[in-house]
């Protein structure tokens, strides 16, 4: 398995991407975090808001350069025909996939620890200058505080499942623009379809069911009773999505040809 | 067949074809963009279909209904009017000497009601000339607002302000209304000598006959509140005010004495005992009449536009396929074969462009034309009062969904001759277009961040679907989740179609300079 991920190293190393992409994802998720930070305020009389959540928001623009990341590194060599010298070098196919997702969830952890580091930054410095203060009830977040240490590492995994979710979807669909706007219309499209949705149960299980939904329900550390998911379960729910794309990648890659 | 110039008209025509030739053949793209009328088509019957409501009038479940004005748009019409009748031409003139009144604020214990003393911004007392007392009648008014100054409005919509300043009992105003065939024209002034114009109004349908008296309106005070997981909730509660008139005086021929109506009023569920009733009283003429409600253009009920949710599902299948359009031919090599062929390569990105804009104005108008009126027609028959426009502006909403698609669908193809990478380019896209739109309407961000991500980024463009206008004379909270957009439809538009064609006009420039 080495030699595998060796390779997938040098070849994510060597692509032109893979560091803007890296640094979109810190750049994206901090700036937007502290976008959010910044027009957000407290008033006198009180507010009701959620500062961890409030100061993770910007992960909603930084899972898009993951989806990006984790999509290109498999529907590149696709593109190419890469894939048939990949596969030509090593047969067993799910060893790449092994390897590929290894070598995806070790960077997406990695830019996804600097990323949520900064917004918890950004988010300290800002909110008490909008009315977040410690002495209305507010304290800014910080990871010394338990809830909020759980929002922000739980926060890096979800951005690691994507990676792997977009990863899957990639392998199965093969095609770079089709797996991106499957993956964008799972993350952003899907969340709105239970406000479409009149039933409450059903919409209750659809909001359970949506990746981008339900694994972020890990951000939130008030109001715990009122989430249709709890923050582990609703992650676990993110983790099942990637699961899936992976199993359905693997098994597509062991029966079907290198190229349509 | 044996001319070979790239140039000219001609050359430009074989490229449309060429790229039409392609796009057609290729079975993904052609079923993209059916997936894309699917989408569109699918969540927005969905939407609709999930959708009931009913109305209780008496403890009897019924239909919503809405009040339609003249112009046949939703009104509401609530006022207490103390009137006589009025032939032909003719003229009315009152002194308003006070304007006061009473508004409920949230209650601070729960149960408790809580009222003080005041008049909200657009508590309207005055004179009106209306077609009878139906609701939705036809009108001309000229009246005293307590902080939007003196008003001539006519028909629900039509609003022109006269000189600001309310009224107290040291400085009372004088209000006039004449009639000249279907010509009313209002006048105020501040010593009953010196008048000076208002404004005409022509309204759409006043009979020879008319009610010509004094009416009192208060709309409800508004209170917004934000909600925790995004959006934010709207309470109306109830206000009245009272005016007093005097130097009552009507010139022309009018017939029998004054009486009253509490125009609109609606009843307890015993069905006689009026819900906050206005009142009048007269004695040595003076007249102190006291009326709750509004006369005005409203927004309560559902709007046609609200059919359309599926269109950011279905824009991303656009995307994708107007990037592929471009990217695969890039991958696969076929490019280098097209430049061979059209050695102008500025001109093979414009015919790409023009053939996948035309292909997605296409889908979009479709996909639009068949969910708005379908999906209308549903939320109908669900008991939702679905706010009436006008088959012009119905056209337009749909040709604005199609105009919307096309031209997401070039600034795709455009972004994917820049980026190269069918990945990036979709995600950049989706990025730019729908991902603004999903946090300005369905997130907790702030009306005016929400705005602006409205004014600035190309979701500007989704504003070519509003279809209920934003009216300066009511007061109410406009935001991008109610489905007002901050842009007007056509300038909402121009900002994406502005974006499109810069991206357009960099991938020519690109594509001209750079290897293939």
């Amino acid at each position: 398995m080495r030699r595998e991920l060796h390779a997938e190293w040098t070849k994510t190393r060597t692509a032109p991407g893979t560091a803007w992409l890296l640094s979109a994802v810190v750049v994206l998720t901090a700036a937007a975090s502290a976008a959010v930070a910044a027009t957000v305020s407290c008033p006198e009389t009180g507010c009701d808001q959620d500062v961890a959540r409030l100061g993770l928001a910007g992960v909603q623009a930084g899972q898009a350069a993951v989806a990006v990341l984790a999509v290109l590194a498999v529907s590149g060599e696709y593109g190419t025909g890469m894939i048939a010298t990949t596969f030509a070098a090593v047969p067993r196919r799910g060893r790449v996939l092994a390897a590929k997702a290894a070598v995806l969830t070790g960077l997406t952890l990695a830019a996804g620890t600097v990323a949520v580091l900064a917004s918890v930054l950004a988010a300290r410095l800002i909110l008490p200058g909008n009315g977040f203060t410690a002495a209305d009830g507010h304290p800014p977040p910080s990871l010394s505080d338990g809830p909020t240490l759980r929002a922000a590492a739980g926060t890096v995994l979800y951005l690691a499942l994507i990676a792997l979710l977009s990863l899957g979807a990639a392998t199965v669909l093969r095609d770079s623009a089709t797996a991106a706007g499957v993956v964008c219309g799972l993350l952003y499209v899907l969340p709105l379809v239970p406000l479409m949705i009149g039933d409450p149960g059903l919409r209750r299980l659809l909001w359970q069911a949506a990746p981008a939904n339900a694994g972020l329900a890990i951000q939130t550390t008030t109001h715990l009773d009122d989430l249709p998911i709890g923050p582990w379960e609703g992650l676990g729910v993110a983790a099942a999505w990637a699961a899936a794309a992976l199993l359905g990648a693997w098994l597509l890659l062991r029966i079907r040809d290198v190229r349509a | 067949m044996t001319d070979h110039r790239t140039g000219g008209r001609d050359g430009f025509r074989r490229l449309v074809r060429a790229e039409w030739t392609k796009f057609r053949t290729v079975r993904g793209w052609v079923a993209g963009m059916a997936v894309a009328v699917t989408l569109v088509v699918a969540l927005g019957l969905l939407s609709a279909s999930g959708s009931h409501a009913s109305c209780g009038m008496n403890g009897v479940e019924t239909a919503c209904t809405l009040t339609a004005g003249p112009g046949g748009e939703a009104v509401s019409d609530r006022f207490f009017f103390v009137h006589r009748r009025l032939d032909g031409d003719g003229s009315l003139t009152v002194r308003v000497n006070s304007m006061t009144g009473q508004i409920r604020l949230p209650d601070a214990v729960p149960g408790t009601r809580r009222v003080v003393a005041g008049v909200v911004p657009w508590a309207k007392a005055g004179i009106m000339v209306k077609d009878g007392v139906r609701q939705g009648a036809s009108y001309a008014a000229v009246m005293v607002t307590a902080r939007h100054g003196v008003r001539m409005q006519h028909d629900f919509t039509g609003d022109v302000a006269g000189t600001p300043g309310g009224v107290s009992p040291g400085s009372p105003r004088w209000l006039r209304l004449t009639r000249s065939g279907g010509t009313l024209t209002g006048y105020e002034s501040v010593d009953g000598r010196r008048w000076t114009v208002v404004g005409t109004a022509r309204p759409a349908a006043l009979p020879a006959t008319v009610e010509a008296g004094m009416f009192v309106a208060s709309p409800g005070d508004l209170t917004v509140s934000r909600g925790d997981l995004g959006g934010a909730s709207v309470q109306v509660r109830f206000t009245e005010a009272t005016a007093v008139f005097d130097q009552v005086r009507v010139e022309g021929r009018a017939g029998g004495t004054w009486s009253h109506d509490d125009v609109g009023v609606a009843y307890e569920a015993d069905g006689r005992t009026p819900h906050h009733p206005g009142r009048f009283a007269e004695a040595g003429g003076t007249f102190t009449i006291t009326g709750v409600g509004d006369i005005a253009p409203s927004a309560e009920g559902t709007r046609i536009e609200s059919t359309l949710t599926g269109l950011v599902a279905g824009l991303i299948a656009v995307i994708v396929v107007a990037v592929s359009f471009v990217t695969a031919e890039q991958r696969r090599g076929l490019i280098r074969t097209t430049f061979l062929a059209a050695p102008r390569r500025g001109r093979v990105v414009a015919a790409k462009a023009l053939v996948v804009g035309a292909v997605a104005f296409a889908a979009g108008l479709a996909a639009a034309g068949v969910t708005v009126p379908v999906g209308a027609g549903i939320l109908r028959a669900n008991g939702n009062a679905v706010l009436p426009v006008s088959t012009l502006t119905e056209l337009r909403v749909v040709a604005g969904a199609a105009m919307l698609t096309a031209a997401v669908a070039v600034l795709a193809l455009a972004c994917g001759v820049l980026l190269r990478r069918g990945a990036a380019a979709v995600t950049a896209v989706v990025g730019l277009v729908v991902v603004p739109h999903i946090l300005a309407t369905a997130s907790v961000l702030p009306l005016g961040v929400a705005q602006w991500l409205l004014r600035l980024t190309p979701a500007a463009g989704f504003a070519a679907q509003q279809s209920v206008p934003e009216y300066a004379q009511v007061l109410g909270y406009y935001s991008p989740q109610g489905g007002y957009y901050p842009l007007p439809p056509l300038a909402g538009l121009a900002v994406l179609c502005g974006y499109a064609a810069l991206a357009a006009v960099l991938a020519v420039v690109r594509t001209s300079r750079r290897d293939a």
